[in-house]
């Protein structure tokens, strides 16, 4: 660390990135939430709307004390909440509208309440915007024997209070957002737990605020819970996966801070940690969106190639071995040349996959080269590729077998239907399907299956 | 870096008059007497009718709060126009800062999309994620410019909250270039773009490009939010997008007046906002604007005609109450054929109809007052002539839509009551001769039978029989 970036102190740059973890994590519990319950954008808002209750906070004690910015930011969270309630149900107005008109006029208000008290209180209002966690290790307390940022022990407070919640109100919580209906029938009190969710939220507006401000704490509320929604399906593992994508993003946005202005030649190192952090956890969701193992752009295109070589392998096998009965005893090549297979039989793939199947089966020493003069085009069976095309043939006629008795498809679509199939390896699936040809030794074709 | 921010807010809470400032001048301002204060006035009055007009297509659309992502997006585009226009030692004009907030806006927008399509995140999470990314990307450039120093840079800031003040003619000359095309653009794709906001797969099925449209609208939307940028700032510029649509939404259905009364409350509420902080010095324009355009909206939300809620709550109470004296009168007749007894008393209504005391003696005062009950003493209630017509028709349709309800519908004599209850209020003539012909052989041509015994013993009682509207 020490040797990749020039001025790096571990006790100024290190308190940097505990404090964005801590707050990464304090967003990231209420941030899943709220992203199951599709209300990211309420994030949004709350973190705008919590300015008059801060500014208010400010203005009844006069000093930067947390407790009163909390308790403001709290106030002004469920007001935010209740005001988009009421709008939406009594006015009927349509739900981003209902957001919008609320957070905008709160963020107004607080805009107004804060440059009047700016010129009274010793206030940072930039603070409380952009978010300065540059300036947090500065602020020195001594808590238990160590000297550490007045900010830590604070947010570990808040962390703490923040995860009991969740843990004592886990059930009503789970069921309240993926369905409220069922909630409310169960006696476990959806609009109660909206209610909370908002005071969990305006409270981490109020500790990210110190590190990345109001407006980018959206940032570390839904980036690191849509990441960990791509990878996984369940919200407790969610939760824990976007605490740590939130250190990630912690750690990654303070590196870039420093290191990436000196990439790009600027000759600037004040760049700031809130914004790069904001930034470093976008790009980890669209990291999440393109190489999600589940969900991902990435592994989804990867998966759809492998099958369909896959297939393309299978089909080149049949085709191969049925080459080899219809010339068996006429004394003509057993082989295929890959020009053949242009015209296509139902179910092959272009010939570009074709060769490329051709390829990789001569690599497994399944076909080889044949005729008079070896090239790559002419290929026939080696004595492994023809077991493993009997194990094919035998399924698609097992196949064929099968839909000609318990689904009674006519012979002459038989055929097509068993050419999708066969490729189907589901062990189960082949053993009933092998139970099934204790009936008979030849397909409805009247061809017989081959025993692999 | 940390002063040169909060520098921010005292320019954004610097009144534009600050030259004039002084208790006399309100009139000055109001009476927009200087030139500055009428290119202020008119450069804010135009932007807030043009944000009501795209607001509204906006908020039909259900993409609201895409001028919010966008309004926050153009943070970064605007801050590195700024950088290179430094970089390249060209002198900073705004037309390049806004095609570069336009640009980052519009990135933005297509982001939004395209995250949409390619991942299984929500709208709001989408969103969310763009409009954090860039301007979290903003903040970042824009401390670069900070710390990079050189002349200027506050001009940049005045992007983030708006600087009203610092409008000049060629500020108000970019707005009405901007509006114009806005306007003419709505206009001139009106239909298309009112198919889009109620019906967009009907509008796929015509063969509109739905995808187009929604392109045209975002763009409709980045150029109003850019204009806004030099009025309330671009954190605040999706209230002007947002607040006076919602707003006209209480007022009528039809589009075109919903259009027209979006755009006045806009203009309106910067208006307002413009005129309160050149008057009162210390309170931000940008601001202002808001909370005047939201004071707007809280009188719409009151009084609006169409789903105002003292409209909706007074045509509530009136419908209340003529359901009330319906049930007062039938309730009235019934007792007297119950017990043969004109003189009804209180008690024996309440065991009727399960009224609270209050709301019994609400209605008998209004029916005496309508001359259709009279009372006798203290505690007895008797029907007039006109209270005793009425009040037969009431029973008719009442009784004529249970038997109905028995004959066709061949629901138990236990459960027709309660349904007849309900309809008997809205049984116009026609619908009653149509019944009368139909039940024809079941009823007689006075007044039909009740189909269940008429008072209730509540002990044996199908009490969800009863009860009904009158709470």
């Amino acid at each position: 660390m020490t040797m990749l970036i020039a001025d790096w102190q571990w006790g100024y740059d290190g308190w940097i990135i505990v404090i964005t973890s801590l707050v990464a994590m304090t967003c990231a519990i209420p941030g899943s939430l709220l992203l199951v319950r599709r209300q990211s954008m309420l994030g949004d808002a709350v973190s705008h709307a919590v300015l008059p209750g801060i500014a208010i906070g400010f203005l009844v004690s006069g000093t930067r004390d947390g407790g009163w910015m909390l308790a403001g930011a709290i106030v002004a969270g469920l007001a935010t909440g209740m005001l988009t309630q009421f709008l939406r149900g009594l006015g009927g107005v349509d739900r981003g509208a209902a957001l919008g008109v609320v957070f905008t006029t709160l963020f107004a208000l607080g805009l107004v309440l804060i440059v009047q008290v700016a010129d009274s209180v010793d206030l940072d209002p930039s603070c409380v915007l952009y978010g300065q966690v540059e300036l947090a290790p500065l602020d020195v307390v001594v808590w238990s024997g160590i000297e550490m940022p007045r900010a830590v022990p604070w947010l570990l407070g808040v962390l703490v209070v923040t995860f009991l919640i969740v843990q004592v109100l886990w059930k009503e919580l789970l069921v309240a957002s993926f369905d409220p209906a069922t909630a409310a029938a169960q006696g476990a009190r959806p609009n109660l737990m909206q209610q909370v969710l908002m005071v969990l939220v305006a409270a981490g507006c109020v500790v990210a605020f110190e590190a990345v401000g109001s407006i980018l704490v959206v940032s570390l509320l839904v980036a690191p819970a849509a990441a960990a929604r791509l990878v996984t399906n369940r919200l407790r593992p969610m939760m824990l996966v976007a605490m740590l994508i939130g250190i990630v993003a912690a750690i990654g946005g303070h590196l870039s801070a420093l290191t990436v202005p000196g990439w790009l030649a600027l000759e600037t190192t004040d760049v700031s940690t809130s914004g790069a952090t904001a930034v470093f956890a976008t790009f980890l969701v669209v990291l999440a969106v393109l190489a999600s193992p589940q969900q991902g752009l990435f592994f989804g295109v990867f998966y759809r190639l492998a099958f369909r070589f896959r297939i393309a392998e299978e089909d080149l096998l049949g085709v191969l071995y049925r080459r080899e009965v219809e010339s068996r005893g006429l004394g003509q090549s057993t082989g295929v040349h890959l020009s053949e297979l242009g015209g296509g039989g139902p179910g092959l793939a272009f010939r570009g996959i074709m060769r490329f199947a051709a390829i990789r089966l001569r690599w497994r020493r399944f076909v080889t080269q044949s005729g008079l003069i070896p090239h790559p085009d002419q290929i026939q069976l080696t004595d492994a590729g023809r077991s493993r095309a009997t194990v094919l043939i035998r399924r698609h006629r097992l196949w064929e077998l099968y839909l000609a008795g318990a689904a009674a498809i006519p012979v002459d679509h038989l055929h097509a239907t068993a050419m999708d199939l066969e490729h189907l390896a589901n062990p189960e699936l082949l053993a009933s399907l092998e139970a099934e040809a204790a009936k008979g030794e030849r397909d409805p074709h009247g061809r017989v299956i081959p025993r692999d | 870096m940390n002063g040169e921010i909060a520098t921010i807010f005292a320019m954004a809470a610097q009144p534009f008059t600050a030259a004039t400032a002084g208790e006399g001048d309100f009139l000055r301002i109001l009476l927009l007497q200087d030139f500055n204060t009428r290119v202020v006035v008119a450069g804010a009055m135009l932007l807030g009718a043009v944000g009501g007009v795209v607001g509204t297509f906006l908020l039909l659309r259900r993409r609201a709060l895409m001028g919010d992502v966008l309004g926050h997006a153009m943070l970064p585009g605007v801050a590195a126009a700024f950088l290179a226009t430094q970089a390249l030692g060209l002198d900073r004009s705004l037309l390049v800062l806004l095609l570069g907030g336009g640009i980052a806006a519009t990135l933005a927008g297509l982001a939004v999309i395209g995250l949409r399509r390619v991942s299984r995140l929500d709208d709001d999470a989408t969103m969310a994620i763009v409009l954090s990314g860039f301007f979290g990307l903003g903040v970042v450039l824009l401390s670069v410019v900070q710390a990079s120093g050189g002349g200027g840079q506050a001009g940049l800031e005045d992007f983030v909250f708006g600087k009203t003040a610092s409008m000049v003619t060629s500020d108000v000359v970019v707005i009405a270039i901007g509006g114009l095309l806005v306007a003419s653009l709505a206009v001139l794709f009106f239909k298309e773009l009112r198919l889009l906001c109620f019906d967009d797969a009907f509008a796929a099925s015509l063969g509109r490009p739905v995808m187009g449209l929604d392109l045209l609208l975002l763009s409709m939307t980045v150029v109003t939010a850019l204009v806004g940028l030099q009025a309330v700032g671009l954190i605040l510029v999706v209230a002007l997008l947002v607040i006076p649509a919602a707003a006209a939404r209480f007022l009528t259905d039809d589009l075109r007046w919903t259009v027209a009364g979006s755009s006045i409350i806009g203009a309106m509420g910067c208006w307002v906002g413009v005129t309160v902080s050149a008057a009162a010095p210390g309170l931000p324009a940008g601001a202002m604007i808001v909370l005047a355009t939201a004071g707007l909206f809280v009188v719409a939300l009151l009084v609006g005609p169409k789903r105002g809620l003292l409209p909706r709550w007074s045509l509530g109470r009136s419908l209340r109450r003529a359901v009330g004296r319906d049930h007062l009168l039938r309730s009235m007749l019934e007792c007297r054929e119950a017990t043969g007894n004109a003189e009804i008393t209180a008690d024996a209504l309440i065991t009727n109809r399960f009224w609270s005391t209050g709301g019994l003696a609400g209605l008998l005062r209004v029916a005496r007052r309508a001359g259709e009950v009279i009372q006798i003493d203290r505690d007895r209630w008797r029907l007039t002539d006109r209270g005793e017509i009425e009040a037969a028709a009431m029973v008719r349709n009442h009784r004529l839509w249970e038997h109905y309800l028995l004959a066709y519908a061949h629901l138990a004599p236990s459960h027709v009551d309660r349904a007849a209850d309900r309809i008997e209020h809205v049984l116009d003539p026609v619908l009653v001769r149509r019944l009368e012909t139909e039940l024809g052989a079941l009823v007689d041509a006075g007044s039909p039978a009740s189909p269940h015994p008429l008072i209730e013993d509540p002990s044996v009682g199908d009490v969800g029989a009863t009860g009904g509207e009158d709470r």
